[in-house]
């Protein structure tokens, strides 16, 4: 395989809303093209971590080549990318996608378009993607294909009529989209002879081979031996392997040419020098210009973690440090708390990144771990006109030393059926919301647009929008920039010992009901002590809301039947444990849990 | 000659009651024969172990012991008194349920020996007895408290429960009311505890227990009244009239020996525990199987001996005989005996002897505990003098203050 005719590659993604069914189609691809046995695969073949299998979503763009055998007689090369699908890896679904020429829509048959299908339409009709649409799940009983075609032709504008009706799930109508592959996704340009440009659209971390860099050939040929150049972060290497996807495997190979997708393994130790989006180019021979589009992913949303025992400090440093050989938008700085010891700063593309980095620490790291409230970054213009970036509340410079505080604040896009337009918009406005528009769809259905504070949709924006409307509202969202905001710092203090770990920034107006609830929220998790405990919220000092732990007065576990001793003594035993699981403030302890009890503040 | 005291188990009852965890449930007579059977054959084989013994206590607990037949109870009391050496003032306890007591019974049980008589009445509320899932209703109880007085009990106990729900301090204070009158020389006054498995532990959402202010309220309720009838508290959830506290009871809290009989039962022996095995076909099979002593009398002068030398080594070892039976078995350690010792003793209101410490272990209790007792002395949980005992707030929160003499 190592000429292949450019003809007959197609390079395509699959895109979707969530749930829409992605990888299952995926899966049924590959499973069609005869990679693997149905006996073999294991259901959703390229998400292949395990966090991604149980979560039933996609964190890191897997690509697989395929060999379809087409009705024209012909051999045709499928090199299928699979990208992530939520709003966090933007960036990174847009990188997949210019590595693509064509791209597959899938809508679900009954649910029809909803935000994520209209945002990921644009970004692939973006980057001049010939797109068509499939339509999914036919099989179910409130499917109605007729209507989503004609909402596909009349909201997106693409046509539909022949769009293939499937069921992925149950292997219907594979055939068809594969048809369909061959039929409307183009061919890739580009010329082998031309200087070398490849785009990074991923890179895994290998501890045999080191970094590899998952790429598409634009122009020219890469193979092994080659001297080659990022031109963004400027480091070189010298190319050792290249090759293409098998599923779950890599197979390598001569060389790769011009509209080829592949990968590459050079000398290279750190995934951050093969930066998503850059240009590989040969240092010989290198090209003009780089590929476009090129961007530095920056950390959105911040928050501290603890090893919940200190002694494993030093393993929570080497897991991060093994997690960012695989994951180049996670940062991470040593930091210290009074109350939780050593821990670090860490930096997430959103909260869902945050979730999956601390679910792979505890699961696949094996450590138990103390989160604090996740924050943005505020700028903090101060009197001297010095600005800073606080990622962390408790470095918050005096408030005579400031002269005003800006918040980033995101374009939000939440398609929501018309009955629930009501609460929707109660929850943007008590979230501080800047209503833009409503769009009608269809009848039924409106896209509203508001303006939020990143900070109001970190915590829990999402279960809201989700229960307020019944699990019918998708949301997505884009960065916007930074706006002036009156911002405070809550404080919260336990028995008049401040809390580092638990203050963190808010707007002034909210201040006094997210401080009542922290109060309300501790006051259940931090168990009596022999002496009353005062739980207060404080902002610049003052108090503004307060709890109290009662003194123990009771603790009597009296029963002890016929003897039995043992249970008792577990008893005991398990209140004991319990001491040791509690953080010491001052002379209060502080269960694990209360910590991280306060990062979910749900309403009602 | 070492002082026993021994517990019988009957795992049977009526009907399961909601808050109840212990290894009991109905069971049909043929099933209840069965086991009297086994539990005749258990005491015969065992009791070869404890020929240096006399006893000082026997419990028969459950389940619902009153259950059992006169000719059961004879026959039980029989076998025991036979195989051990029973003390002239032994305690004999057995724990009745009002439904199930006769008159019948009362008098086998008085032929027996058994000289006190523990009645669960958990609550005077008909209501909160519903509630409880007890079979009985109050005027129940007071026919069948009636009928043991006439029949010539004169040591009975008496057991409440409360934080039980729906209860009110009004309905509580009228049950403690209600059981005053009727002078019982013992009253054993628990709180409800949600032991997972039971009923109220699966439906604990639909239910309203008292809120943990209540429930101190109806804990303190309790103290207050029993106190001003002049019973004392003894221990953390028993009172008793002068000269009636219960010696079984405090035999567990000393770490006295004591051995248990039947399903499930809990053993201590020479600072070894163990518990019967807690399944009917595997307790069956340990009893039927285990080879069999036979008495002093009827055996030749080496078997004797060899039986002899095996029962000798029985604490540290636990005999063939005794594995087969035991689960669970636990040889403490010395520092578990400490804190055995401790948390245990400190249930008892008269507390811990520092002699008694110096003497068990051989070092004084301030090398050990030091330090923890100075602190709970400041923080006015425990008296210390002579003794180590539990202040009136230290009673309230004795879990917090047992829970800092584990190692």
């Amino acid at each position: 395989m190592a000429t292949v005719d450019q003809s007959r590659i197609r390079n395509f993604c699959i895109v979707a809303h969530i749930d829409h069914g992605k990888s299952t189609l995926a899966d049924r691809i590959i499973e069609k093209t005869g990679l693997l046995t149905s006996r073999e695969m294991q259901a959703q073949v390229l998400d292949n971590m395990e966090l991604e299998r149980e979560r039933g979503i996609t964190i890191k763009a897997q690509t697989v080549r395929i060999i379809y055998q087409a009705q024209d007689g012909q051999e045709y090369v499928f090199n299928l990318i699979d990208t992530p699908g939520h709003v966090d890896f933007n960036y990174e679904v847009s990188r997949s996608l210019a590595a693509c020429d064509g791209a597959i829509l899938v809508v679900d048959a009954a649910q029809g378009i909803e935000a994520q299908t209209l945002a990921n339409v644009y970004l692939a009709l973006d980057h001049d993607l010939d797109v068509f649409p499939v339509i999914n799940k036919i099989d179910l009983p409130s499917a109605d294909p007729e209507r989503v075609k004609n909402e596909i032709e009349d909201v997106i504008g693409i046509e539909a009529q022949d769009a293939p009706l499937i069921s992925a799930k149950n292997g219907i109508g594979i055939e068809d989209v594969l048809e369909a592959v061959v039929a409307k996704i183009p061919a890739p340009r580009g010329n082998a002879d031309n200087p070398l440009s490849a785009l990074i659209f991923d890179s895994v971390y290998d501890s045999y081979k080191g970094v590899i860099v998952f790429c598409r050939i634009m122009e020219g040929t890469v193979r092994k031996g080659m001297n080659i150049k990022m031109m963004a972060t400027g480091a070189t290497a010298e190319v050792v392997e290249v090759g293409y996807f098998g599923p779950g495997q890599f197979i390598p190979c001569e060389e790769l040419s011009a509209g080829m997708v592949g990968y590459l393994t050079a000398s290279i130790k750190n995934v951050k020098d093969t930066a998503v989006g850059d240009t590989i180019t040969d240092v010989s021979n290198p090209c003009a210009e780089p590929l476009p589009g090129y961007k530095k992913v920056n950390s959105m949303v911040y928050c501290g973690m603890y090893p919940a025992d200190g002694a494993k400090y030093p393993d929570l440093r080497d897991a991060l440090e093994k997690l960012k050989l695989n994951d180049a938008s996670l940062n991470y700085e040593p930091e210290t708390s009074i109350a939780l010891g050593f821990g670090f700063r860490c930096g997430f593309l959103g909260l869902l990144h945050l979730e999956i980095i601390q679910e792979r620490l505890e699961r696949e790291y094996n450590l138990d771990l103390v989160t604090t409230a996740p924050g943005v970054i505020y700028r903090v213009h101060k009197t001297n006109g010095e600005m800073i970036e606080l990622t962390n509340p408790s470095n918050l410079p005096d408030p005579s030393e400031i002269d005003y505080m800006e918040e980033p604040v995101v374009a939000a896009e939440i398609m929501v059926t018309s009955e629930f337009i009501g609460p929707i918009m109660q929850l943007c406005q008590e979230r501080r919301g800047r209503y833009v528009s409503t769009e009608y769809i269809e009848a039924s259905r409106a896209l509203l647009k508001y303006d939020l504070p990143l900070n109001e949709i970190i915590y829990d924006f999402f279960d809201a929008l989700k229960s307020r409307s019944r699990g019918y509202a998708s949301f997505d969202y884009e960065m916007k920039g930074y706006e002036e905001s009156k911002l405070v710092k809550l404080d919260i203090l336990i028995n008049r010992e401040e809390v580092d770990a638990l203050s963190f920034i808010v707007h002034a107006d909210s201040a006094y009901e997210r401080g009542r609830r922290m109060c309300e929220k501790l006051k259940d998790e931090i168990p009596r002590h022999l002496f009353e405990i005062p739980i207060q919220a404080a902002v610049g000092g003052k108090i503004i809301a307060r709890e109290t732990v009662k003194a123990m007065r009771k603790d009597v576990l009296a029963k002890c039947y016929g003897g039995d001793i043992t249970r008792k003594k577990k008893l005991l035993e398990k209140q004991k444990e319990g001491k040791k699981r509690m953080r010491q403030v001052g002379n209060v302890e502080i269960p694990q849990s209360a910590f991280m009890s306060v990062l979910k503040l749900d309403d009602n | 000659m070492r002082e026993l005291s021994i517990y019988l188990h009957i795992p049977f009852c009526a009907r399961k009651c909601r808050y109840c965890d212990f290894l009991s449930y109905p069971a049909t007579v043929q099933e209840q024969e069965d086991y009297l059977t086994l539990l005749l054959k258990e005491i015969e084989k065992q009791s070869f172990f404890y020929e240096g013994y006399r006893v000082i206590s026997v419990f028969v607990g459950g389940g619902t012991p009153s259950l059992l037949e006169a000719d059961a109870i004879k026959k039980i009391f029989g076998k025991l008194n036979h195989d051990f050496i029973i003390e002239k003032d032994c305690e004999i306890t057995l724990e009745a349920n009002p439904d199930s007591l006769t008159l019948a019974k009362l008098e086998a049980c008085l032929w027996a020996g058994v000289n006190r008589l523990s009645i669960g009445l958990q609550s005077a509320d008909d209501e909160e007895l519903r509630q409880l899932g007890r079979i009985h209703d109050y005027r129940t109880f007071c026919r069948a408290y009636q009928m043991a007085r006439q029949a010539g009990f004169q040591n009975i106990n008496i057991d409440l429960m409360s934080a039980v729900p729906g209860q009110t301090p009004v309905s509580y204070r009228q049950t403690l009311e209600r059981v005053l009158a009727l002078e019982p020389e013992h009253i054993s006054a628990y709180s409800l505890i949600l032991e997972e498995g039971t009923w109220f532990y699966e439906h604990q959402k639909e239910l309203s227990f008292p809120t943990e202010d209540e429930d101190r309220e109806l804990y303190e309720l309790t103290g207050e009244m029993l106190a001003s009838f002049n019973y004392n508290r003894y221990e953390i959830s028993n009172y008793a009239k002068t000269g009636y506290e219960c010696r079984h009871n405090k035999v567990y809290w000393k770490r006295g020996d004591y051995v248990g009989f039947g399903l499930g039962a809990a053993s201590m022996v020479s600072d070894v525990r163990w518990s019967n095995k807690s399944s009917m076909r595997e307790y069956r099979e340990a009893v039927l199987s285990s080879p069999g002593f036979v008495r002093k009398t009827e055996v030749e002068p080496d078997m004797l001996k060899a039986a002899a030398s095996a029962s000798a080594e029985a604490p540290k070892t636990l005999s063939a005989h005794r594995a087969r039976l035991a689960e669970n078995v636990q040889y403490l350690s010395r520092q578990e005996q400490m804190e055995e010792f401790m948390f245990l003793g400190l249930r008892l209101t008269e507390g811990i002897r520092k002699q008694a410490f110096l003497d068990k272990f051989g070092i004084p209790i301030e090398t050990v505990y030091g330090e923890i007792l100075g602190r709970l002395q400041q923080d006015e949980l425990l008296l210390i003098d002579d003794s180590v005992r539990l202040t009136p707030y230290g009673f309230d929160i004795s879990n917090y203050v047992m829970s800092k003499f584990l190692f």
